[in-house]
């Protein structure tokens, strides 16, 4: 297809194609963006594009057309760039206009210069992002985009679609050496193969471990929320309604990659000047070196398409409006209850055996801020999951299976050292002028674990306070106060928080569930890792979609089940005004909600409200019996 | 060249040998059409883009026969012309008339002129532009256009303007005239010209000119300075100065009158800046967050000639010091050195600018831009200063590399600033003069008129206080009084002080019952509110702390939440957790509305006008009907004493509650997104009325409610005391809603 190849290794040459047609007038910027789109549209041909998230930035051809899917982690200021400008020929003194969209350096010929002072010349703005990649991503998120994509990169080189991730030491390495690059790659090409499965595996093992020995100063930070992640950041330019986009948005981009050697030694160049002259240069060497960066470690993406993400699941259609992708929902709605029975069962031996809190793990995956209330968020479910056993290996198994389910997710041991020493908080630096990014910037969606059975008796010093409190408003108010240093700002998130603990959790909760488990396993390693091994990847594969889709669903409560909830209400609080309050109402609500959403029923029928009661019960009572266990052994 | 007055003719003559000379250029400069953006570029790539000026030896040869009797080499030329002209006015090109007035820097009444590097950066470019283009404009405007001379590249006249101008100082008069800098200024005289009378009193030669007097005055005067600042100010100065010294020819003033307008309605935001405000004067505002170290920037290099001691100085030109290769006098090649102690150099101060919290969407970062400050302006600011910025905002391509003819396609930019006016000292609740005007359109004040007039705005108001919490009607009455504030009432001749204004609260009651989420509403709600909770704050995070900043050894002293909801509200949650020695700093603030603060060898009193919104549990955690209020808090009385209002939230355990509970509740869980939206409305507008109510009306007690209200006291116990004194505060409020009418 000489076609797609043109449009996808050189873009450059559409756009100028149709620059060159509609010069005057100004609309041939939206007759691009309409181009690609369409070119887009083409069957499948979004999976023809190569992304930056599995391939390596070394392997794309620079000037090509790239996607990328990235959260938002900072905004830097709008920059103005010459749109259309001109050149000159100083012997001939022929003119020529070019297009200074989707570039970063201003190109002329070699016998031209740019006249800055002609009167075509057009300033426009545009804004940059810095992305990073999702944030918690799962890796059979990665995997599955991965082989959905077509893109065959540059035939000529021997890449195969690996998912081998460089380390920007590595790559730093390289840029030093250009000529070393090569035979390096030529050489290791093998046992790139044969290294990066057991690597992959130990680097998400180890994810939690990385929290407690900090990365030892890499040469960039690259400024990702969570420790031990791995991934390119990006630079993206936005030319238009970049007003829509907000902090931790996830996005889906398509553009142009920009990896012009020429901005790395704009990057010298202007260090050198200013150490001779402070008055040229306005930014510190550090904003220099955040706000550009090598473009071989952070390269640049001049955005012709940006979409934002609704999930990032890949077994889902992107878009759910879609009359396609409705069929798909349908489908699914059709076989959901054997899913649903089929993923009650798997968490309940994940749980050791315990259906109840099965139940309520599903309705605590499948929450969602659906909307707030002046500052109350509405529909989230932190669940506490307490009585878990002491050891490390439950909670990890646990979290490795909550892995496996959802698209993304972080475990956060909440240890002495940890909340002492983690940054949580994104604050900004000024002097570097970004957003330092901490580990509760994240994406919507994105499952915490919090492990608190790694918490000791201990002091914590003031960042800790801080890190608990912070952590504290991010699940009862569903926002996180980013640290201005002169003030603070609230970026509201949606992030499903679940605790395990041995006893109640010191964080609150919307739910307490108490565990009781049925078997004890002799082995619990061996019986944890071989629950995910006995389940098919077809059926794991059911679960993920169950769980992504049944979010996004719309619920509503009809005028008499409204009626009958008040009578049941009012009827409670006669019989026990002491334990019966207003939050108890709000909790069943809730629980009814998640639990109508779960069978595929989008209203409130009475017999879900029932069962939800019924299940608040059984889960009071537990907690019940555990506070006389307690108080009996005392 | 050095007296251009009497020698038009000669220099005309000269310019012509040399306009015809390189064709190319002028051909050029024919085609492309004045206009604003083409002289910010000039300004950095003239001289690359344009081969005269840079290579001297081409520039040597190339003048004809002519040419050469009368005129040094041409680099010199340029060089010498600065030194003779006003350089701060663009006015010497191209205008032999305006120049043979004589600009003040003649030295005739020996006031030194003093560079404005803040509107200069591109003076230099211009003037090589107009000895190019000079010839043919300076033949149409004289010859044909006569009076309609205008500078190049703008439709600006300069006498006409300067006229205007000088008209606009004489005779403007302040309708208004609210401004809290009018202290000492008869409204009736006009504003300009006593303000020229204090500068020839204090001997500061700035003239601060707000732009929304000048609009009034003249629109198209005002559509002038915003669209050509860098023209229009000079003229401006040249205007104020020749009334200043009509009037007072004696006065001494250290350099000569800068004007500095203000206020320029252009933008507000910094979200709104766009390409089309390039090299125009705006007016922003937002946070300093970062000031850079004083940079001494060269205006004038001194060289002395290492072999016949002759000297002569060089204007810097964008940054650059275009050295002379050859001696003037004696001819020697490369004999010049460079003076460093004689020649000068202006302040300059790089500071960063970040938008304000209030002006940015949620959910995304704020954007900043730099500033340049120049001379008296440097270190006014300093980092969390809330300013309003003036300036001329200005971008410059970056050159990749300077033999590279590539040019990286983004632009800097930056505002060179010419007024800076501290936002911090007087807000209002959180809404000071300027966005006050932004807030309060024609249509919203109509609108909130509109509302006080409805007889139960009491009520509605109430209601639309959180919604979301169910009931509780009396309380959230009280905390919207609490939100409007009592009137400040003020004793000090009495010896009193400053009578308390702000109410404090005490909510108490039942957990469960919604009380921190009222809390956090009304933190949401008012734009300085400060949310702490009593468990987690020491007495050091409410009042203020001194730290020691480790790189200028200097002490600083860092305020806590109380310092830091001046004029707002401080929501203080589980107030009962708190521990004794945090609660007893309260009782300062409560009652004086001050904090004293002894440490580390800084003794100060910061003001703390703050209302205090606290949440307790009773002792028991759940409240105990058979005991006293007072029991049931267990708080000490003197702490106590100091709220206004304490209310009780229970929970009335009754079924018709209770029913009514439940609807409502239920109802948040499928309620639209669209009906969300509304009720968010409403919160705006809320915080648009309180902060309307709080600004405008300054409510009176009647005599009849006060007689009422005396009987009230004196009939009531101790108990009911208290309520009383909240009853006080809730006529004055109530009071103040029906004044609204």
């Amino acid at each position: 297809m000489p076609c797609v190849a043109d449009w996808l290794n050189n873009p450059f040459s559409i756009v100028q194609g149709i620059f060159a047609q509609n010069v005057p007038n100004s609309d041939w910027e939206k007759k691009v963006t309409e181009y690609f789109k369409e070119k887009l549209k083409e069957n499948n041909a979004t999976n023809w594009v190569p992304s930056l998230n599995d391939v390596p930035v070394h392997y794309l051809k620079p000037n090509s057309l790239v996607k990328f899917r990235c959260m938002v982690q900072d905004m830097f200021d709008p920059e103005f760039y010459m749109g259309v400008y001109e050149t000159v020929d100083p012997n001939t003194n022929a003119r020529v206009l070019h297009f200074g969209k989707y570039r970063d350096v201003a190109e002329c010929g070699p016998q031209q210069e740019i006249d800055l002072n002609s009167s075509q010349t057009v300033t426009s703005e545009r804004q940059t992002f810095y992305c990073v990649p999702v944030p918690g991503e799962s890796a059979w998120v990665k995997e599955a985009y991965i082989s959905a994509s077509q893109a065959r990169v540059s035939p000529s080189t021997s890449y195969t679609p690996s998912r081998h991730k460089r380390s920007y030491e590595e790559d730093e390495d390289m840029d030093l050496h250009p000529s070393k690059q090569k035979e390096q790659h030529t050489g290791s090409g093998g046992d790139i193969h044969g290294c990066v499965e057991p690597k992959r595996l130990e680097t998400e093992a180890s994810a939690g471990h990385h929290l407690i020995s900090p990365n030892c100063s890499p040469p960039l930070d690259l400024n990702f929320p969570l420790p031990g992640e791995k991934g390119p950041a990006c630079l993206v330019k936005v030319y238009e309604s970049w007003d829509s986009f907000k902090v931790n948005d996830v996005l889906e981009v398509y553009g142009i990659l920009s990896v012009d050697p020429v901005l790395s030694i704009v990057n010298n160049e202007e260090r050198d000047s200013s150490t001779l002259n402070p008055v040229e240069s306005m930014d510190t060497a550090e904003e220099q070196r955040v706000h550009s960066p090598p473009a071989s470690l952070v390269p640049r993406i001049h955005v012709i398409l940006a979409q934002k993400l609704q999930h990032i699941n890949p077994l889902l259609p992107a878009c759910l409006n879609e009359e396609e992708s409705k069929t798909f929902v349908s489908n699914f709605m059709s076989e959901l209850s054997p899913v649903r029975a089929e993923l009650l069962g798997f968490l309940t031996h994940a749980l050791l055996g315990d259906s109840l809190a099965a139940e309520y793990l599903i309705l605590h995956l499948i929450s969602t801020v659906y909307a707030r209330r002046d500052v109350l968020p509405l529909g989230k479910f932190t669940v506490n999951l307490s009585g878990c056993p002491r050891n490390n290996i439950f909670t990890e198994h646990i979290y490795r299976i909550i892995q496996q389910l959802v698209p993304a997710s972080y475990r956060l041991q909440m240890t002495i050292e940890n909340m002492n020493h983690s940054r949580f908080i994104p604050h900004k630096d000024y002097a570097a002028n970004r957003l330092v990014s901490g580990v509760l910037q994240l994406a919507s969606n994105t499952s915490l674990v919090v492990d608190e059975t790694q918490l000791e008796q201990g002091q914590l010093d003031t960042k800790g306070v801080h890190n608990v409190t912070a952590l504290g408003n991010l699940i009862t108010w569903q926002k996180v106060d980013y640290d201005f240093s002169y003030h603070q700002m609230e970026f509201p998130c949606n992030i499903n928080v679940l605790i395990t603990s041995e006893g109640r959790s010191l964080l609150p909760s919307d739910c307490q569930v108490h565990l009781q488990p049925q078997i004890i396993p002799p082995n619990m390693e061996e019986y944890m890792s071989s629950l995910l091994t006995a389940v098919l990847p077809s059926v794991l594969n059911k679960f993920r979609i169950y769980l992504s889709l049944l979010r996004l669903l719309d619920y509503s409560i009809s005028e008499e089940v409204t009626k009958a909830v008040e009578e049941d209400f009012v009827e409670m609080r006669k019989n026990d005004p002491e334990s019966v309050t207003a939050d108890d109402l709000h909790r069943t609500l809730l629980v009814a909600r998640f639990l109508s959403l779960s069978v595929g029923q989008t209203t409130l029928s009475r017999e879900r409200w029932l069962r939800a009661k019924q299940l608040e019960a059984l889960r009071k009572a537990r907690l019940q019996q555990q506070k006389c266990v307690n108080g009996n052994e005392l | 060249m050095s007296s251009p007055a009497s020698t038009p003719s000669r220099r005309r003559g000269s310019k012509r040998g040399r306009g015809s000379n390189p064709s190319t250029r002028k051909s050029q400069d024919a085609r492309s059409p004045p206009s604003q953006k083409r002289r910010t570029d000039d300004s950095t790539s003239t001289g690359e883009l344009q081969p005269m000026p840079t290579s001297p030896p081409a520039d040597l040869q190339s003048p004809a026969g002519p040419d050469a009797l009368f005129s040094s080499p041409p680099q010199f030329q340029h060089s010498a012309i600065p030194l003779d002209f006003d350089i701060s006015s663009p006015l010497t090109y191209g205008t032999p008339s305006s120049r043979v007035e004589g600009t003040p820097r003649s030295g005739v009444r020996g006031t030194p002129v003093r560079q404005r590097p803040d509107l200069g950066s591109v003076r230099k470019a211009r003037q090589v532009d107009l000895h190019s283009d000079g010839p043919a404009e300076d033949i149409t405007t004289e010859q044909s256009l006569g009076q309609k001379l205008v500078i190049w590249g703008t439709d600006v006249n300069v006498a006409s303007c300067k006229e205007k101008f000088q008209r606009f100082l004489q005779r403007f008069i302040d309708p208004v005239g609210k401004e809290d800098e009018d202290i000492g200024l008869d409204l009736n005289e006009p504003r300009y010209m006593q303000r020229l009378e204090e500068i020839n009193m204090i001997g500061e030669p700035f003239l601060n000119v707000n732009c929304d007097h000048l609009r009034s005055f003249d629109e198209n005067l005002y559509r002038q300075l915003i669209c050509y600042p860098q023209e229009v100010i000079p003229t401006f100065d040249m205007a104020a100065n020749e009334i200043f010294f009509d009037r007072y020819p004696d006065s001494i003033l250290e350099h000569q009158i800068q004007v500095r307008p203000y206020n320029a309605l252009k933008t507000r935001n910094m979200r709104s800046l766009n390409p089309e405000d390039i090299d125009q004067l705006i007016t922003i505002s937002g946070m300093v967050i970062r000031s850079s170290q004083l940079i001494p920037e060269m205006q004038e290099a001194f060289f002395k000639c290492q072999v016949c001691a002759f000297t002569t100085r060089v204007e810097i030109d964008r940054g650059r010091i275009a050295e002379p290769s050859v001696c003037k006098n004696c001819n020697t090649v490369h004999s010049m050195a460079l003076i460093h102690n004689r020649s000068m150099f202006s302040d300059k101060q790089m500071v960063k600018l970040q938008e304000s919290p209030e002006d940015m969407p949620a959910g995304q970062t704020p954007h900043t831009v730099a500033l340049f400050a120049h001379n008296d302006l440097v270190d006014k600011v300093q980092p969390g200063d809330r300013v309003n910025v003036t300036g001329i905002y200005r971008a410059v391509p970056i050159r990749v590399n300077p033999r590279v003819s590539s040019v990286k396609s983004v632009y800097k930019t930056h505002i060179d600033v010419i007024h800076y006016r501290k936002t911090d000292s007087k807000r209002l609740h959180g809404v000071d003069e300027e966005t006050e005007q932004k807030i309060f359109t024609e249509e919203r004040v109509g609108m909130l008129k509109e509302l006080s007039k409805k007889i139960d705005i009491y009520d509605r108001l109430s209601s639309a206080l959180a919604p979301s919490i169910y009931e509780h009607e009396d309380i959230k009455k009280g905390i919207l009084l609490q939100l409007f504030g009592g009137s400040r009432k003020d004793f000090t001749h009495t010896g009193r002080g400053n009578f308390r204004a702000e109410i404090n609260i005490l909510l108490c009651g039942d957990p469960g019952t919604s009380k921190s989420q009222l809390l956090q509403y009304v933190y949401n709600l008012v734009p300085r509110g400060q949310y702490t909770s009593g468990r987690g704050s020491s007495a050091v995070g409410l009042t203020a702390y001194v730290t020691k900043d480790p790189e200028t050894r200097q002490l600083v002293l860092q305020t806590g939440a109380l310092v830091l909801s001046d004029n707002g509200i401080c929501c203080i949650d589980e107030f009962d957790k708190m521990n004794e020695s945090t609660r007893s700093v309260l009782h300062e603030v409560m009652e004086q509305q001050t904090l004293s603060i002894a440490k580390a060898g800084i003794i100060c009193q910061l003001n703390a006008r703050t209302s205090i919104l606290a949440a307790a549990n009773p002792i028991e955690s759940q409240w105990n009907p058979k005991k006293t209020t007072i029991e049931n808090i267990q708080l000490p009385h003197t702490l106590l004493s100091r709220f206004d209002l304490i209310f009780l939230m229970l929970d009335p355990r009754d079924e018709a509650y209770d029913r009514r509970l439940a609807r409502h509740l239920i109802s948040l869980y499928y309620q639209t997104e669209e009906k969300m939206e509304e009720e968010y409305m409403d919160m705006a507008v809320l915080r648009d009325y309180i902060a309307y109510a709080r600004s405008y009306v300054n409510p009176r007690l009647s005599e009849e409610a006060g007689q009422t209200l005396i009987e009230a006291v004196t009939k009531e116990m101790f108990e009911e005391a208290l309520r009383a004194l909240a009853d006080d505060d809730f006529l004055t409020v109530t009071g103040k809603t029906v004044r609204l009418l």
